[in-house]
């Protein structure tokens, strides 16, 4: 029994990883621009839509390169048409249109690429586990961690040592303050919430490695996500990481135990959170209104 | 959340529902009233069917009721179809299990959904904006989670079946509700009547007028020595009652309930119809349900795509119309 | 100077525009009903999912109605009148739509006969109302054992199996190509519970000894943690008995893990939906087709493809022939009975054969009395990455098993039909 819990902790983690790379785009957009993206789901089923269609083309890892930029500039645009106009409302309405909007792209999807499920192959060399004994392994999930902590690294690196990160940060303490200082704060919003969904894409072409590639793909994914967020910590992606990780062994622990518990135990420990200390584990102190 | 949905709206004066005309209001009223009293008869002209009458009047108190909360308040629940769900269940479990009674049934699925209001009100009080949002997910969620692994009792992700509502034994007649559809419009619509009159006169008193003054600047409500918390309570907890309410007329509708009642999309359907309608009037969601339910009906009839066009659709009203179709018309009034 | 011209917005004028503007949103509600005189058409309302996750299955399901409905007006449709098929979506999970939709196509609609659900939920929920309504329903796709069983009525058939009938198909192949201990991956609903039963109970029989199970809730995306725990009890075959997206999850990942090599993959009910989706070195395991597109002996079998092929590009389904079996029934019912009346139709299709064309299988299906439960045949079989019959040839027939052999009896279907008086 011991072995099999390790080994769902172990399994956990790498879960809990996939959750904190969705995680982390909600995140990044809500600090910033108060925006509760509803459709991050749809952009993550666009990105692992537009990897198939790019897959006999350039591959895999053409696809994998691709497929999240396309769907960060799809997220640009939309940003642009749809979200700008609410910035100064209450989020609410963010939250509403971004609700729509995830009709909206579901709907696309099937449009486009139909309802049934389709075949997303990996190359074989990745799938292969490393041993015999810790089968869950593969190359595939060792792969899709290691990405995480790229993309982790890499974000951390854009916010600290870049000015576009700089101004993101500032931004999501005091937005007001970074416009008085003549930053162009659309522009900024517009990068940010690219960044995102570029986060989202990615997570995608991840996740069609795993699951199976359907319209309804990011839908099963959103609520761990906001889980993640808060039990970290709004306003923290240190917090939205350790929460995504958090998540994914308590699912996998809790499928040792009581199994048809595993869905459900991730929304106790957001309650939780919120009862006890609703500022989230590394969250900031003040940030609930 | 209070701060910025306070800017345009006009100093509130009389009826807090209504314009400032008191005699405009009650046409309105009265007009309100005479469609709703006759819709089983003009729905069939123009391609409707008395059922879908009847989910017009039973959404639009479950958005009415969240609408007590949300507009009036000004406080966002994310998980009122717990609460519209519990109710179901309620109804279903009792008819099924334990009294083939309608309104016995009733009495018991408002209780369940109103007794769960007033613990998990009680629970999440202190919590404001995104984070109240969030965990009235997180019990709706656990709700519906109970609901589906406790197959036996709420046969899980079947539903519950094998039921249906009971003809109503006034001793001095029997209306049919089962095999008559009218029969339970009119008998929702009754309730409906007695739900909406009770909130309007809630929202008249000063207990209501004191909920609009906790919308429009808390932390000013708060330095009037308002018991904020207690009140944001009361108001949870009414709004609540009317949900479940809401749950009961939905249960006896289908002869059917589900844990998909339960779940978060659902209450984010009633979220759409307050803020469709218009979140700051008190008809605003009846309206907006009507839309909500007859459009949704009439596209899925027409195209496969209709989850596009409601998505575009409502996108525009949350982009251009972001009091609702009502509030449009209010705001140009008021001016 | 310029006047201002002003919008008569007084109160109550504006409330006029309110009500007008709600009365005109039901407008919306959709076309005037006309009343046609003479030949009224006889109308078949298919309530099934569309959008959501079972949309594929769904729309398969209604893609075979549609080309019995044609078929059917060739030759000279029900009765002598022709015949029209409405179409509403039930979404996949929303039981409230799908009971609406279904009352809106008995009562606006008129129609005489009802089809559906993919969701044994939905199912049950429809055929409540098709009691309700006295109108003949025949169920598609909804698996569940009550639907034929416990909660079955003398006005609702069904054309699938009932899980059990799965369950005794396919436990003797488990047993044979994999072994006796067994390891559950179930989904946790009704279906997934009556079909472990089912084939615990048909195992049994065999010497089937089970290890362990999990539940597991619908939509899971991550099986890990279950095909852990189910590699570490040691069995001799993991028995995958979730379905759709679940199902491509779930065996996606096992083959990552490469646990085909050390132990069996296989279940119960599978289907062509899934396979497509997987991956080609996932398609694998022994399972039970419900209807297979290859049978090159089987008369009818190739026009009915092609059919299907020139209508959506894609081979046929069993969903596919779910859909048109049952458009058919209503006909073939009707026409027997000489009437639309749902009493006498359903007494009309007690223990009735379909014919060939419908049948479209070796055997001769019927529906048995006292339970309105089709009894065909049934494929038992593996998945193959691809056949030699095209790319759609993604399942190997070991077995066909005739018809009734697996069916158990009536007593076990726990069905007490009661007849209206």
């Amino acid at each position: 029994m011991s072995q099999v819990l390790l080994f769902n902790v172990f399994n956990g983690l790498i879960v809990g990883a996939f959750y904190a790379l969705m995680a982390l785009g909600l995140s990044l957009i809500l600090n910033l621009s108060g925006v509760i993206n509803f459709a991050h789901g749809g952009f993550l089923a666009l990105g692992a839509y537009l990897a198939y269609t790019l897959l006999p083309h350039v591959g895999f890892w053409g696809a994998l390169i691709i497929a999240p930029v396309l769907t960060a500039i799809l997220g640009l645009i939309a940003e642009r048409i749809l979200i700008r106009p609410l910035y100064g409302r209450d989020p609410l309405y963010s939250l509403l249109l971004t609700f729509g909007l995830a009709y909206v792209l579901e709907d696309v999807s099937r449009y486009i690429w139909g309802a049934q499920s389709v075949p997303f192959s990996i190359p074989s060399w990745l799938t292969t586990p490393l041993s015999s004994q810790f089968f869950f392994l593969t190359g595939y999930r060792i792969f899709m961690v290691l990405l995480v902590g790229i993309a982790v690294a890499g974000l951390f690196i854009i916010l600290n040592k870049t000015r576009l990160g700089m101004r993101i940060r500032a931004g999501t303490l005091d937005l007001e303050t970074v416009s008085v200082l003549g930053v162009n704060v659309r522009i900024l919003r517009n990068l940010n919430f690219g960044l995102g969904i570029y986060l989202a894409g990615l997570a995608g072409v991840l996740a069609a490695g795993m699951l199976g590639l359907q319209p309804t793909i990011g839908t099963s994914l959103i609520m761990p996500s906001f889980v993640a967020i808060i039990v970290g910590g709004l306003g923290s992606l240190p917090g939205t990481l350790l929460g995504g990780l958090l998540i994914g062994v308590a699912s996998g622990v809790t499928t040792v135990y009581f199994p048809s518990a595993t869905e459900a135990v991730m929304y106790v420990m957001m309650g939780l959170v919120l009862l006890v200390r609703p500022r989230g584990l590394l969250g900031e102190e003040g940030r609930v209104q | 959340m209070s701060s910025n949905v306070a800017t345009n709206t006009p100093p509130v004066v009389g009826n807090p529902m209504g314009t400032g005309n008191r005699r405009g209001d009650i046409i309105a009223t009265a007009v309100v009233w005479l469609l709703l009293l006759s819709m089983p008869y003009w729905m069939a002209l123009i391609g409707g069917y008395t059922e879908l009458a009847i989910r017009i009047v039973v959404m639009g108190l479950a958005a009415m009721s969240l609408n007590f909360l949300l507009g009036f308040t000004g406080v966002l629940s994310f998980g009122h179809a717990a609460y519209f769900g519990l109710g179901g269940y309620g109804v279903a479990m009792c008819i099924k299990y334990l009294v083939p009674s309608t309104p016995v049934a009733m009495l018991v699925g408002i209780a369940t959904g109103t007794i769960a209001a007033m613990v998990i009100g009680a629970l999440i009080v202190k919590l404001r904006g995104v984070y109240f949002a969030m965990v009235t997910i997180a019990f709706g969620q656990v709700f519906y989670f109970i609901a589906f692994r406790w197959n036996n009792v709420t046969g899980g992700d079947d539903g519950l079946s094998g039921w249906s509502r009971k003809a109503l034994d006034l001793g001095f007649t029997t209306i049919d509700l089962p095999g008559n559809d009218k029969a339970y419009y009119y008998f929702a619509l009754f309730v409906f009547a007695l739900c909406v009159g009770a909130m309007a006169l809630i929202l008249r008193s000063p207990f209501g007028r004191t909920l609009i003054a906790i919308r429009e600047n808390e932390r000013r409500a708060r330095f009037l020595g308002i018991p904020v918390d207690q009140h944001i309570w009361m108001s949870f907890v009414i709004s609540c009652f009317f949900a479940a309410v809401a749950g009961c007329l939905y249960a006896l509708l289908s002869n059917f309930i589900d844990p998909r009642a339960l779940r978060w999309d659902q209450s984010g359907n009633f979220v759409i119809m307050a803020v469709l309608g218009g979140m700051r009037s008190f008809w605003g969601p009846l309206l907006g349900a009507a839309i909500f339910v007859a459009l949704q009906d009439y596209v899925s009839s027409q195209t496969e795509n209709w989850m596009s066009f409601i998505g575009v659709f409502f996108m525009l009203i949350v982009i251009f119309f972001p009091r609702g179709i009502l509030g449009i018309l209010k705001r140009s009034v008021t001016k | 100077m310029t006047k201002k011209v002003e919008l008569d917005l007084s109160p109550t004028r504006r409330r006029f525009i309110k009500a007008a503007a709600a009365g005109a949103a039901l407008q919306m509600t959709g076309p005037f009903l006309i009343s046609a005189r003479g030949e009224q058409p006889v109308k078949i309302g298919i309530d099934d999912c569309l959008t959501g996750t079972y949309a594929a299955v769904g729309k398969n399901e209604v893609i075979g109605a549609t080309l019995a409905v044609e078929q059917m007006n060739k030759k000279g449709g029900i009765l002598g009148r022709p015949v029209e098929l409405v179409t509403e979506d039930s979404t996949s999970g929303d039981a409230g739509t799908a009971v609406q939709k279904a009352r809106k196509l008995i009562d606006r609609d008129g129609c005489d006969f009802l089809l559906g659900n993919v969701n044994s939920a939905l199912t049950l929920a429809m055929a409540d109302v098709a009691y309700e309504k006295k109108k003949i329903m025949v169920a598609t796709g909804g698996h569940t054992d009550a639907v034929t069983g416990a909660k079955c009525h003398y006005n609702v058939f069904r054309i699938c199996n009932t899980t059990q009938m799965e369950a005794n198909a396919v436990a003797p192949a488990l047993i044979k190509n994999a072994g006796k201990k067994w390891y559950f991956i179930t989904p946790d609903y009704a279906f997934g519970h009556t079909l472990q039963s089912g084939l615990e109970k048909a195992g049994g029989k065999l010497g089937m000894q089970k290890v362990g199970g999990d539940l597991t809730p619908l939509g899971t995306t991550d099986f890990s943690s279950y095909l852990i725990k189910a590699q570490a009890a040691g069995p001799d075959v993991i028995v995958i008995l979730v379905q759709g997206d679940d199902m491509i999850n779930c065996l996606k990942q096992a083959v990552q893990f490469g646990l085909e090599k050390k132990v069996h993959l296989a279940g119960a009910q599978q289907e062509l939906e899934p396979l497509l989706g997987l991956p080609p070195e996932a398609r694998i395991g022994t399972w039970v087709f419900e209807w297979y597109w290859n049978q090159p002996n089987v008369p009818h079998v190739k026009e009915f493809n092609a059919a299907i092929k020139a209508k959506t590009g894609h081979m046929p389904t069993a969903r596919t022939w779910f859909g048109f079996a049952a458009a058919h029934a209503c006909a073939l019912g009707a026409n027997a009975a000489k009437s639309v009346d749902a009493l006498k139709v359903a007494k009309a299709l007690q223990n009735f054969k379909l014919p060939p064309e419908v049948a479209l299988m070796p055997g001769v299906p019927y529906f048995r009395a006292g339970q309105n439960q089709l009894i065909p045949n049934q494929w038992v079989g593996h998945a193959i990455a691809k056949g030699s019959g095209g790319p759609e040839d993604l399942f190997h027939v070991d077995e066909v098993v005739k018809v009734g052999e697996a069916a158990g009896t009536l007593e076990e279907s726990e069905c007490k039909m009661q007849w209206p008086s």
